[in-house]
Formats: structure tokens, sequence, C-alpha cells
């Protein structure tokens, strides 16, 4: 009975309260969207050009890149208050950590390295040389593969994580901006920003399993620019960010193929899902504005102002039972 | 007790010509869907269009252009009906009609009231078209579009009175077209946001500003997202009040019309 009870208090209370933290690239802040009102609560100053951002597994610190401070900035995210710097190479763009939660992994887009980052000792590890400006970083789920994607060389570097050395080097099509492996571990997924594809590799044995094209009516294919991409949690559906084209697309994750395109904001670069995955938030760099996607309907509901460039985003729970 | 026999009698006499008449229903369905379809599709905006309220997000034209046809059926509807009303006098029924022992205003209301539901049904006939083909709005924004919808129907009714009132030969009618349907419908928010508006000429926002036809597009546009416009609702029922008394001065015997149309002849 008494369990019972309890069962339906919690029932009752907001478990999936969170927030969305958006970087504005253009305005050198954070702005913190809750999930459940759908507005600025925060607005935190960063370093300068704030781009990649991701939370440590508890919540309890954010990591930034801020770009064009050359440095990855590791923020309270309770107080706002920057911790510490972090040594990572010049110019990092994108990043990831790794599922041990102390190592990240930098891709340096001037100097053609990716950078291995220890955030306890806060000393570099390793710089292994990869292709022309490195942008899309990614880490398989058991840690063992990070993925480094090279806008000018056009490739996916697959770096071994205990040698940080390169043990395949796979093409795509040009300027790959982001990539992904799939909840698995067993695909992983690369978007080409200019070629307008995503190519999607078995891990395996790092082979091309298939290629997934747009086509918006009424949209000049140069506009289709896909750039980052999230998988829903089922690992059913994947929502690809169109860049100028103002749309997200859904795809099937099984037959990859677009099942609807979902008009968003101007130039959408970046996505984050609220805490129950109901809802998706897109940045959409040119409107300054962050776009709410009603997850079940495939629709957006919402566009919040945030600052000038919205870019990076990443959910942080706020209440936790 | 005569007036329900009053109003049961000409809903009647309406829902017999909506019936016997299907090709003006399918003709006025047309109309708009002609809109939605073709002009919308050129217009498309798939980039998408800036956001104004009620909407919170961005939009395609055609979601944009909905209210506005539904609009546009209201309009042409309401002078379709006054159309019918000249068409009476010049065949006498009007005057079976007028003679009436009942207060005239009460029969025009009740003439006005039919032309009304009439447009309703053609309303929600259309916007379930626009919903097949995509263009869905929120559920309870149906609903809460029907006071919205039956105001600015009752408005832009009214108007089709007051001008039969005034139009003596159904050869006049045209004139009507010319004068006041098309300027109406394009000087409002229909087919465009005033912002746009405003970019080609502030004078050119400032009339349509004070066309209350923009004022009913406007609440019905919000009214289908749940909201309410209250300057457009004050708008819509200050014009309906006006056009109402003006019908009914020139409805009135003594002075209106048909005394002028005695001294004439």
């Amino acid at each position: 009975m008494k369990r019972l009870a309890l069962l339906l208090l919690t029932v009752a209370l907001p478990l999936h309260a969170g927030e969305i933290w958006v970087t504005n690239e253009k305005d050198d802040t954070i702005s913190v969207i809750d999930t459940d009102t759908l507005e600025v609560v925060r607005t935190i100053p960063t370093g300068e050009r704030p781009r990649g951002i991701t939370f440590s597994k508890d919540f309890s610190r954010v990591y930034i890149c801020a770009s064009d401070s050359d440095t990855v900035q590791v923020m309270d995210p309770d107080t706002g208050a920057i911790l510490f710097d972090l040594p990572s190479g010049e110019d990092p763009e994108q990043f990831v950590l790794a599922p041990d939660d102390r190592h990240i992994y930098i891709a340096n887009e001037d100097d053609a390295v990716t950078t291995v980052v220890d955030t306890q000792t806060r000393q570099v590890v390793a710089q292994i040389n990869v292709g022309i400006e490195p942008e899309g970083m990614a880490i398989s789920p058991d840690g063992k593969i990070a993925i480094t994607t090279s806008e000018t060389t056009n490739m996916a570097h697959w770096i071994d994580t205990a040698s940080h050395s390169l043990f395949a080097n796979t093409l795509v099509d040009s300027r790959p901006r982001h990539a992904e492996f799939t909840a698995d571990g067993t695909t992983l997924w690369v978007s080409s920003e200019i070629g307008g594809t995503i190519t999607v590799f078995n891990v395996a044995d790092q082979t091309e399993i298939g290629k997934i094209r747009f086509a918006i009516t009424g949209v000049n294919a140069d506009l289709v620019q896909p750039v980052g991409f999230k998988f829903n949690p089922e690992g059913t559906k994947a929502f690809v960010a169109l860049g100028p084209s103002n749309h997200v697309a859904v795809v099937n994750m099984q037959s990859l193929s677009v099942e609807k395109y979902i008009l968003v904001g101007r130039r959408v670069w970046h996505m984050a899902f609220s805490p129950d995955n109901s809802q998706l938030f897109t940045t959409n760099g040119v409107s300054g504005d962050v776009t709410v996607i009603d997850v079940a309907r495939e629709e957006a509901v919402k566009s919040i102002k945030v600052g000038r460039f919205p870019w990076g985003a990443a959910m942080r729970p706020t209440k936790s039972n | 007790m005569n007036w329900t026999i009053a109003l049961a009698a000409i809903l009647h006499r309406e829902a017999l010509r909506f019936v016997g008449q299907r090709g003006r229903f399918v003709a006025a369905l047309v109309r708009p869907l002609v809109w939605l379809f073709v002009f919308a599709a050129g217009f498309r905006a798939a980039l998408g269009l800036s956001i104004t309220p009620p909407y919170q997000t961005y939009i395609t034209y055609e979601t944009y252009i909905v209210p506005g046809l539904c609009g546009m059926i209201l309009l042409f509807n309401g002078m379709q009906s006054s159309l019918s009303l000249v068409y009476d006098r010049e065949m006498g029924s009007m005057r079976l009609l007028l003679t009436a022992p009942l207060p005239r205003w009460w029969l025009l209301f009740c003439k006005l009231l039919a032309g009304t539901l009439v447009s309703l049904l053609q309303c929600a006939a259309f916007l379930a078209i626009a919903a097949l083909w995509g263009i869905r709005l929120p559920l309870s924004g149906y609903l809460l579009a029907l006071p919205a919808l039956a105001l600015s129907g009752l408005m832009l009714g009214a108007l089709g009175l007051m001008l039969s009132s005034f139009i003596r030969q159904l050869e006049n009618f045209a004139g009507v077209m010319n004068f006041v349907i098309f300027p109406m419908f394009f000087l409002s928010s229909a087919l465009y946001p005033l912002w746009k508006m405003a970019e080609a000429s502030p004078r050119l926002r400032d009339l349509c500003n004070l066309n209350p036809f923009t004022h009913a597009v406007e609440l019905i546009r919000f009214a289908l997202y749940g909201q309410v416009n209250l300057t457009a609702a004050l708008w819509v029922s200050l014009a309906l009040a006006g056009f109402g008394a003006a019908a009914l001065w020139g409805y009135d015997p003594a002075r209106g019309v048909q005394n002028r149309k005695g001294q004439g002849g």
C-alpha cells in the first residue's frame, strides 16, 4: 500500500524536468532553456566563440569549446563559474567525452590534429595527426574507437584509443561535419555538408553500408547541407539538421530513407533531446533561435529566441527522483 | 411565437436554396481551394515565413493563408446572400417577406443568420480538405474558431445587407465585386502579413489596418490557434454594429431605398 502511494507520488512529480544549454557563437554566451516552460531562464558568459558543449556523466561539470579562446572551459553548471581551462590545442571546434568520463577528444581545426586531454590531470595525453581541418568527433560506446572527420581531406579517421594511432581512413562526401556511433556501436554515421549526404559505415570492417540523400520540395539542392544529427533512444529514427535549408529530416534507421522534413529556423546546426526524449531542440544559427520539435508528432511547436548564432546544444536534467 | 416561425421559414428557405444549388456550394469551395493549391504553391516559402503572432514557430505560406481563405469564403458568401436579396426584390418575393407582422430588424437578422450558417458549413468543408492536404491546426482551434467565424460571417453578411439596400438592380452587383470584394480582400492580412505591406508602404499598411476584413481574418487566425485577439474582436463587433445599423436604415420604409425607389418611380 505504502509502495503504491509512493509510486503515485513519483508519477505526480515532474520526473523529467530539465534544461537545454545552447552555445551562442557570436554572443560568447550560453542560453539555458527550461524544457517545461520553454523559456530562456539563464544566460551565462563564456570564452570567445563557444561551439561544442557537453556535460560530465553526473552533470556536475559542463565542458565548452571556446574556439577563439583556444581552450576548453570547464564550468560549474549551478553557479556558471569557470572552474578551470583545459589545454586543447588551437581552435577547438567539436569534442567528445569518452565513456570513461575522464578523457576528452578534441578536433583542432587549424592544426590538423586530434588532441586527447585528461580532465583530471588537465594534461594533454596525446596529439594524433589527422586530415586537414578536422571537425566532427565521435567515440564508440565501448570507448575503443574514436573518429575524427576532416573537412578538407573528406575522410573519417578511425583512431585506436588504446594506442592513439589511426587504423583506418574512409572516404566520405565533401566536407564531413559530424560523426556519431549508434547506441549499439555497430554502425557509424558521418554527415557531409557540401556532399549533402550521410554515409553509414559498418564498424566491424569499416565498410560503407549505405548513403542517405536528401531532397526538399521547393528548396535548392545547394542549401540542403546535413550537419548535426541525433538518434532517438529506440534506435529507430535519426533526426538530421539540414543547415541553410531550414529543415530537420526524419530518417528511418533501418531502411535509411527519409520519412519527413520538419520546418525549423534558419541554418539549423545541432540538436539535443529533452530528458524524457519527447522534445528535440534545434539550434538555428542565422535566425538566432531554438526550435522545439514534438518528437512523437514530428512537428515543430515553438521557436525560442536565444543569443546570436546558436550552435551547440546539450541537455541537463534538473530534478531527479 | 411568430418570431420563431419567421426564423424557421427563412432558415428553411436558405437551406432549400443551399441544397438546390449544389453547384454554388462547390463553386464556393473551389475558389479558396484554387488559392490554396495553386496560388500558395507559387509562394510556397519552403524556407519558412518569419514568426508573427499567433504562430510560435516558422510556417509555410500554405499554413499562413488558411485563415485568410476562411475569411474569403465568408466575404464571398456574405455578398452572395445579399445578392439574392436584390434578386428577391426584383422578383417581388421580398415584399412578401417584409410585410410579415414582425420588426424589420428581426427579419433582416434571420436572413443574416441563415447566410452565416451556410458560410460556416463551407468553412468547415474547406478546413477539412486543407487538413487532408496536410495543413493541420491544433484540434481545439477548430472549435474555438467557430465563434470567430460566426462573428466575422455576421459582420460581412451585414455589409452585404447594407449594400443590397442601396443597390437597385442585379446588374449593379458587378460593381460590388470590383469596388468592395477585391479591395477588401487584397487590402488585408489574408494573403500577406501586414509587416510585409509596411515594407511596400506604411500608408498601405494603415489602410489595411482600417479594413474590417483584416480584423476578421486576424480574429479567425488567432482563434484557430486558441488565442483571442481582443483588438480584432472589438473592430469586427464595431463594424457589425455599424453595417447592421446602416442596413436597418437602408431597409427602413420611411427613409430607406424603398421610399426613394417609390419617389423615383
